[in-house]
């Protein structure tokens, strides 16, 4: 069941205690806890129109603060200019760059849990892919819309677009730039559809609860005239399947491609061959995080306890494990190499992470990335424990977010040219916006989160219909009916 | 003019030069170079197409500065053009020239992470001229807004000028009268900008010299600027 536990040696009899316990009794387990199937309906729909009091106010504050934080210090920096960032010559690029790498890498989380779990069949993904896919479509518009604030002249963004112009003049496809919004805009549409293909049935379960007014018209026209039919799900699980295994490269490719952005320069530090495998691994890394906070979120505010149990949490928590390790993995190659390889220019970023004035993000990142998830997460009860897991989680995506101002914002200060070298520090503006983002981010998710179910709830039955348990002498054995034929 | 394919080039000598500044008056007056002031200049965003960057040797008795003008170095392979997506960073292949679009450029400030050499500017605010300065803009060059990277061009306009008046007159171009503001007003003479194609010219002549070499040769960018250096040449303090 669990290498990891074992390997830990004495450590094993204690820590895989809760685990033990779990397997006596098989309904703790979600696939193994049948209901039926107008109880787990009316349990998503309840959540999904669970919007009391308490929502309103946490939308009604995000909303402020999306306008008043993010709106309104990005519309002040348009209207005066980029001096009232805190960018200068060296640092010509810094959050908002750094802010741009985040997003996306939280953007990863859907696709990684959605379709890789998928393929690999990972059982444990069936409530919870739905959740995640929503966060990759979210955070890839907030993450889109920071390539429109970071740009001098916004007004004239679309330019970046290749259609027939006046100008004359394609866009310039040497440009890492552009790969860039090339990428994106293939993400966002393809991460959409895949959104959208399994919501199809779900959008025909709210749609019969006969809501009325336009709601029910709404869902009516998304749901696509979805019957349940032999025929309309053979067709949907051949589009689910074939959509699952080509959206995977267009999410390799986007963060490959975000990297190569800073990989395909001349700046120090930046001009690495390991970058794009290192990016992507931490984007998941980062995206997993964030898909646990996020879970647990939505388990307590939306009364999903049924559906996202500890098993869900513990099986998301051992991969963040794994990939703080691949991770670190990563990181330490790039180091070495760069020290090893003694070059003058190449040691002063070195000595700019250790002890130099990004040296106490630098530590930051190490301790939250590293330290905090090795130190407890082999731990099978903390991975159980959605407390601990909601601080691990948000101090990795805190140290994801350094590592990428550290690279970002850190790495600038230094290059060949010692008279041109510069410190930075964000301004109140930039602050703004990024803090801003952030809460636009959670509207967006927190308004989605009631318009379509979160639960993918006939995922859930298929898995609960081919999972029972079976009699075996005295003991009661879990089987599973191969779904794939 | 059958040949109408200038290789653009200049020499700085750095043994001459006395770091006087003059050439960095000089382009601000014929490029519509804006003040930026001293609390932006402070942000580390002083906007000079030239600049004298001053490096200090030594120990603290025996301080020396090393003054070198650094300008855009126009690189045959240059790092800003490829990651420009608007094509407002552009190779002119007949002038072998660095070119910057100000129309075409939307901030995106690529160009500007990519130089090593840290010589592109960008206007972090609208540029502000004070009377009286505002009777002395030349019309010959464009005034930039907020939000678009600008550099040196090597005086395009004069460039542009000379040739066209050539045309016009119908005799042969001789490049050795086009001099970019900053070679115009170099007292030392340290700065000697020509067509690095004719053999005979001075800037050839002198891009041959043993003393010559490129800055940041090894990052393979190919710049038309050629230093000559010999020895210790430094100013001494203390």
């Amino acid at each position: 069941m669990s290498v990891l536990d074992r390997a830990t040696g004495w450590f094993g009899s204690w820590v895989s205690r809760g685990e033990r316990e779990a397997h006596h009794d098989h309904s703790k387990l979600l696939l193994h806890d049948p209901r039926p199937q107008e109880e787990l309906n009316d349990m998503v729909l309840d959540a999904m129109q669970r919007t009391g009091r308490g929502y309103w106010t946490v939308v009604g504050l995000l909303a402020v603060l999306a306008v008043g934080s993010f709106l309104a210090a990005w519309v002040y920096m348009i209207l005066s200019g980029m001096g009232v960032t805190g960018l200068s010559r060296p640092n010509y690029w810094g959050v908002f760059i750094a802010s741009f790498i985040f997003w996306i890498g939280i953007s990863h989380a859907g696709t990684f849990i959605s379709a890789i779990l998928r393929i690999f069949g990972a059982e444990y993904r069936r409530p919870i892919t739905r959740a995640a896919e929503m966060m990759t479509t979210t955070s890839l518009i907030v993450a889109a819309s920071f390539l429109g604030i970071h740009v001098g002249r916004v007004w004239v963004a679309y330019w970046i677009a290749p259609y027939p112009n006046q100008r004359g003049l394609w866009p310039n496809y040497h440009s890492p730039f552009l790969w860039d919004e090339m990428a994106i805009v293939t993400y966002l549409v393809g991460s959409t559809l895949y959104l959208y293909l399994p919501l199809i049935p779900d959008l025909a379960m709210a749609r019969d609860r006969n809501l009325g007014g336009w709601r029910e018209k709404v869902y009516r026209a998304l749901a696509l005239g979805w019957q349940g039919t032999e025929e309309q799900w053979h067709h949907l699980n051949l589009a689910i399947k074939i959509f699952s295994v080509v959206i995977i490269p267009v999410m390799f490719s986007v963060h490959t491609i975000v990297s190569w952005d800073l990989a395909m320069t001349k700046a120090l530090g930046w001009r690495s061959t390991i970058f794009a495998p290192y990016f992507i691994v931490g984007a998941v890394f980062s995206g997993l995080s964030a898909a646990i906070s996020v879970l647990i979120i939505a388990r307590s505010s939306m009364k999903l306890e049924y559906f996202i149990r500890e098993e869900h949490l513990n099986g998301l928590a051992r991969l963040v494990l794994i990939f703080s390790m691949v991770w670190t993995y990563f990181f330490f190659a790039d180091f070495l190499t760069e020290w090893y390889g003694g070059d003058a220019a190449g040691h002063t970023i070195i000595q700019l992470q250790v002890s130099g004035p990004v040296a106490p993000f630098w530590y930051a990142m190490l301790f939250f990335n590293i330290v905090v998830p090795w130190l407890t997460l082999w731990n099978g009860r903390i991975r159980r424990s959605p407390k601990a897991l909601m601080l691990i989680t948000i101090g990795i995506n805190v140290g994801m977010y350094l590592e990428r101002y550290i690279i970002v914002t850190g790495f600038l200060r230094r290059n060949q040219m010692p008279f041109s070298w510069g410190d930075y520090a964000p301004s109140p503006v930039e602050i703004a916006i990024v803090f801003g983002s952030l809460c636009t981010f959670l509207l967006f998710y927190a308004l989605l989160s009631r318009a379509i179910p979160i639960i993918p709830v006939w995922e859930v039955r298929e898995g609960q219909l081919s999972h029972g348990l079976r009699r075996l002498g005295r003991a009661t054995v879990p089987t599973v009916t191969e779904l794939e034929e | 003019m059958s040949n109408d394919e200038y290789h653009w080039g200049m020499v700085i000598d750095l043994d001459l030069c006395t770091a006087c500044q003059a050439c960095v008056v000089a382009c601000h007056a014929e490029n519509n170079v804006p003040s930026v002031g001293e609390v932006e200049v402070i942000r580390r965003r002083s906007m000079h197409w030239i600049r004298i960057d001053r490096l200090w040797h030594g120990e603290e008795d025996h301080l020396r500065a090393e003054f070198t003008p650094l300008l855009c170095q126009h690189c045959a392979n240059a790092p800003c053009e490829p990651v420009c997506p608007m094509y407002a960073t552009y190779h002119d292949p007949n002038n072998h020239l660095n070119i910057q679009v100000y129309n075409r450029c939307a901030g995106i400030r690529y160009c500007g992470v990519n130089c090593p050499y840290k010589v592109r500017h960008f206007n972090w605010f609208d540029p502000y001229v004070p009377e009286p300065l505002n009777e002395q803009l030349n019309p010959d060059v464009t005034v930039r807004r907020r939000g678009v990277m600008e550099k040196c061009t090597f005086c395009v306009q004069r460039i542009r000028r000379a040739r066209d008046e050539a045309r016009a007159q119908g005799v042969p171009f001789d490049t050795s009268r086009v001099q970019p503001a900053c070679v115009q007003t170099c007292p030392t003479g340290a700065l000697i900008f020509g067509n690095l194609d004719e053999p005979e010219s001075e800037v050839a002549r002198l891009a041959r010299s043993p003393r010559a070499f490129l800055l940041l040769e090894e990052l393979g960018t190919e710049p038309t600027i050629f230093y000559l250096k010999r020895g210790e040449s430094h100013v001494r303090t203390g």
